[in-house]
């Protein structure tokens, strides 16, 4: 694949930015309709209630209402919301748009107002009277398992969804042949994705046409697509769906929520478009969390570090029911507890428990920072159990370059990584050994500073079909328009990702046209053929790959015309900076003309088919496998408790990086979700079910001075797995930072003999160790 | 309750309820979709506008307190097709990705601005405290600032 190098490689400034700057972008709620009804949802009080009746009476009298629907309208006329996943035994509940019967989460959709207004739906909401017998509640997932544990799906007669395992190799010998046994049970707390805009649906009917036109704040547009039309019974070519400008989604918006489906049933039902926005209490409460594992790690390790085996028992809070993906996140947790090291026999058993609370599902990383934080901080518990320096305990077990395809006890082979290169180059940039001299001088003086590092390795690039629910490929429509304009469609659904620019950047250098005369259209299911969407840091690895593929086909084609213009043999003519050369005759067509010549098409020749246009659905033969280090340096207040990050450092190497500036975003915006994940956030639950993280009030999101100044840099390994040798940048981030921090905590707090602490690492938490 | 302000140096005038909020009176009445709403609590800041040269949160003020007063949104940024210094700042150094916090961000910089025209890393990181982002990690909004700030002290150096 040959490329100029003009925009490719550079920090090219993003194309979407003038309409976002000005507040003239489009998110859902930003779209006016005519007459459009908007709609109010009365949400469960009680995490676990029996339903005796609702009275929508005084409702259906409020001023400006036109409807209200409750689970017995919808019953049978709108299908359950959706579990893409599979696994062996898996135990999926009806989940219905509207609750029937009975209630099992705080924030369960129970009946829906429809008014001229929103102020009048949400005043109609507060008269709806529902009766409900409250029932035992399970909040604790451990708990959840066990035989005497109330039953939140009586059908089911447990409160365990699945047992999934996995790993291979000899795990007893391993454990036979060590010299010492290190163990933690480690806690991943919930957590809330919050994207800043909420969630969001628009729904308009078109009676006569029998067609949907449907806007949603979401990730995947087509997936939802095919979704939503079977749990309307519509036939999925007159469902149109549409992700406007979404903004953030860090895997909230890769669902299907009930409110998709009811937002286009009540519009078939009234004939008007219908709105919903989603309130912030209502997107802590009802759009999926994330996290949420509780479990053990045993390591059988050599006393000089060498690692044997290791064994994961844990347990998955999947929450009231299952959402799009929830079962597979922890299977994602699995397939990455080889971490960047070679470990011969590994073995996990996860039991996934219903619990009355939120269904738990991908928040950036998705199940791969569990595995990183147990991993990487098992690593430092290691060293402080051998002694050994943390550094030389993660070189020690790395496989060599020369390894790769390196092939892991989960079943994975690993692309390509030079683990070594990345970590010296992060200890370089910190001067690790003049660090520890400073630790050593800074607890001399009673200071309480701590090194932390966490050398990860992540999957990405999700994935391939086999390796995925719906299809891992993407698809790609590139088309050189009469004028010369590109136009492409990309099944990719960025939402701040920049890949109308990174996109372009790939198409004007493969083209030699201007990136401006380049536009990437996505999100709308009628325009763009079918795609998979944007999650799993995919968009560049495999959405950027089919749209590198399809520009090809496009120069193929235009090579063909173009030798037929210039009266010269195809094999001779070369095409570059936009321009068909032919040999020997030096005569020259640029791409514009061979456009408008393909398209007039009046002198073309007998086997060409008129128009320059080609699609390519891309499927990859492998994930991706970033990694880097990170190392953060961290100062502990005495007093306090307060944690004080001195510096922070980020190698990572995501492969070629088509936009440093966009992979600097994403490296930074990752590593802020992470820190906060370590330092601050956490979804709470009382033990009656009732979410005390209700707000941002109370949900610590960080804000800018709880954040340092990020000193990142990278290695460079390409990848074979797709043409453009990128491998995807997304949550690597997210993923490398929770245990830098962490571990860079629990090593400040060394002259206190800590072993572990669970996050996030509350001021109270570490006073507490310091003053126990 | 009839009010009339002026938005972007535009006369509004309309009879509305005394409980809506500013907020849905500029995106809904007005149809300025620029201004975000991110929680509905004054802690995202998304909803950020100017209100007689001051930044406030419109998710939390009513329509009928800003009568008689002058509203500047983010549509009402930019003079004659040039950006603001600030949205400039934005677009150079990268300072957003979704883009949905960023016309609140910019607003609530602009104020910060005002009020000190040269701030340090600590004082803007401070400054926006009112302020979330959840995809930058913040600092190449950081960046931003600084960049207007400069760009701002040079163009007041040329008019001195």
């Amino acid at each position: 694949m040959s490329f100029l190098a003009k925009y490719i490689g550079q920090k090219v400034k993003r194309t979407e930015d003038p309409r976002l700057i000005q507040g003239l972008g489009h998110y859902v709620d930003d779209i006016k309709l005519a007459d459009t009804l908007h709609v109010a949802i009365l949400r469960s009080p009680y995490a676990h209630a029996k339903i005796n009746s609702i009275n929508v009476e005084g409702a259906k009298q409020a001023p400006g209402v036109m409807a209200v629907y409750t689970g017995n309208d919808v019953e049978g006329k709108v299908g359950y919301v959706p579990c893409a996943a599979a696994l062996p035994e898996l135990k999926v509940p009806k989940y219905p748009v509207l609750a029937q019967g009975k209630v099992i989460f705080v924030g369960q959709p129970v009946a829906a107002v429809v008014a001229t207004d929103k102020y009048k739906a949400r005043d109609a909401v507060d008269l709806i009277e529902v009766d409900y017998d409250p029932l035992d509640v399970v909040t604790d997932p451990e708990r959840a398992a066990k035989p005497d544990c109330p039953v939140i799906h009586e059908e089911f007669g447990t409160n365990v969804a699945f047992v999934h395992s996995a790993g291979t190799g000899d795990l007893e010998a391993a454990f036979k042949q060590a010299d010492k046994i290190v163990s933690q049970r480690l806690n991943h707390p919930r957590l809330a994705p919050i994207a800043l805009e909420t969630r969001g649906v628009l729904a308009q009917y078109f009676p006569g046409e029998q067609q949907m036109n449907l806007w949603s704040s979401t990730q995947i547009p087509h997936l939802m697509r095919t979704q939503v039309a079977i749990m309307l019974g519509i036939p999925e070519n007159k469902l149109r769906v549409v992700a406007p400008e979404v903004g953030g989604g860090f895997g909230s918006k890769l669902n299907v929520y009930a409110e998709e489906a009811l937002l286009g049933w009540i519009s078939m039902q009234l004939h008007k478009p219908v709105k919903w926005i989603e309130t912030r209490r209502e997107n802590m409460a009802a759009t999926i969390h994330g996290r949420a594992q509780v479990g053990t790690v045993d390591v059988a390790v050599k006393n000089d570090g060498t690692l044997l085996g290791l064994k994961y028992n844990v347990t998955a809070d999947v929450g009231a029911y299952h959402q799009l993906l929830t079962p597979a996140i922890p299977t994602l947790t699995g397939l990455m507890l080889s971490g960047a090291y070679k470990i011969p026999a590994i073995s996990m058993t996860c039991t996934g428990v219903f619990t009355n609370k939120m269904s738990t599902d991908a928040y950036r990383g998705a199940g791969r920072p569990e595995a990183t934080y147990l991993i990487e901080r098992i690593m430092d518990r290691i060293a402080q159990e051998l002694k050994m320096d943390p550094v030389e305990l993660r070189r020690k077990n790395f496989p060599q370059p020369s390894e790769f395809p390196f092939g892991t006890a989960t079943g994975l082979f690993y692309d390509s990584g030079d683990y070594d290169k990345a970590l010296n180059k992060a200890l370089e940039i910190v001067d690790y050994k003049k660090l520890r001299e400073e630790q050593k001088a800074a607890r001399a003086q009673g200071r309480l500073m701590g090194i932390g590092v966490s050398t990860y390795v992540e999957i990405c690039a999700i994935g391939p079909s086999a390796a995925t629910p719906a299809g891992g490929w993407e698809s790609a429509t590139v088309r050189v328009e009469p004028t010369g304009k590109v136009t492409v469609l990309t099944g990719i659904s960025p939402h701040g990702q920049g890949e109308e620019t990174s996109f372009a950047q790939i198409v004007a250098d493969m083209l030699g046209v201007d990136l401006n005369d380049v536009l990437v259209i996505h999100g709308d299911t009628s325009i763009v053929q079918y795609g998979i969407g944007t999650f799993g840091s995919r968009g560049i690895a495999i959405g950027g790959t089919a749209i590198a593929m399809a520009t090809e086909k496009v120069v193929a084609k235009a090579r063909k015309l173009a030798a037929h213009m210039i009266g010269a043999d195809e094999e001779g003519i070369t095409f570059e900076n936009g321009k068909f050369v032919g040999s020997p005759t030096d005569k020259a067509v640029t791409l514009q003309e061979v456009a408008l010549s393909a398209h007039v098409a009046h002198n073309i020749p007998t086997d060409f088919e008129p128009g320059l246009v080609a699609t390519h659905f891309f499927e990859p033969k492998n994930f991706t496998f970033p990694f880097g280090t990170h190392i953060c340096v961290v100062e502990l207040d005495k007093d306090t408790g307060d944690v004080k990050i001195l510096r922070y450092v980020a190698v990572d190497d995501c492969g070629k990086q088509i936009n440093p500036l966009l992979v600097a975003g994403q490296v930074h915006g990752g590593i802020a979700q992470g820190l906060a994940q370590a330092l601050y956030e956490e979804v709470v639950y009382d033990e009656n079910g009732q979410l005390l993280t209700g707000e941002l009030m109370d949900y610590a999101v960080p804000k800018a001075h709880q954040l340092p100044r990020y000193e990142c840099d990278h290695t460079e390994t390409p990848t074979d797995v797709n043409p453009l040798g990128v491998k995807g940048v997304g949550e690597a981030g997210t993923i490398g930072s929770t245990p830098a921090i962490a571990n860079a905590v629990i090593d400040a707090l060394g002259p206190f003999g800590v072993q572990h602490i669970d996050l996030p690492l509350r001021p109270e938490k570490l006073w507490r160790a310091m003053n126990n | 309750m009839n009010i009339s302000l002026s938005i972007n140096g535009i006369k509004h005038e309309a009879d509305v309820e005394p409980r809506l909020l500013l907020v849905h009176f500029i995106r809904d009445l007005v149809g300025l979709t620029g201004t975000h709403i991110g929680c509905e609590t004054s802690i995202c800041g998304a909803c950020t506008v100017f209100l007689d040269g001051k930044p406030v949160k419109s998710c939390t003020i009513l329509a009928v307190q800003a009568d008689g007063t002058e509203i500047t949104t983010i549509e009402g940024l930019a003079k004659n097709g040039q950006f603001h210094p600030v949205q400039e700042g934005f677009w150079e150094c990268h300072g957003l990705q979704c883009g949905f916090c960023t016309t609140g961000m910019i607003m609530a910089v602009c104020g910060l601005l005002q009020e000190n025209p040269q701030p340090t890393e600590e004082q803007i990181r401070h400054g926006l405290e009112g302020n979330l982002c959840r995809c930058t990690g913040y600092q190449h909004i950081v960046d931003s600032v600084q960049y207007a700030a400069n760009k701002l002290k040079t163009q007041s150096a040329k008019a001195d």
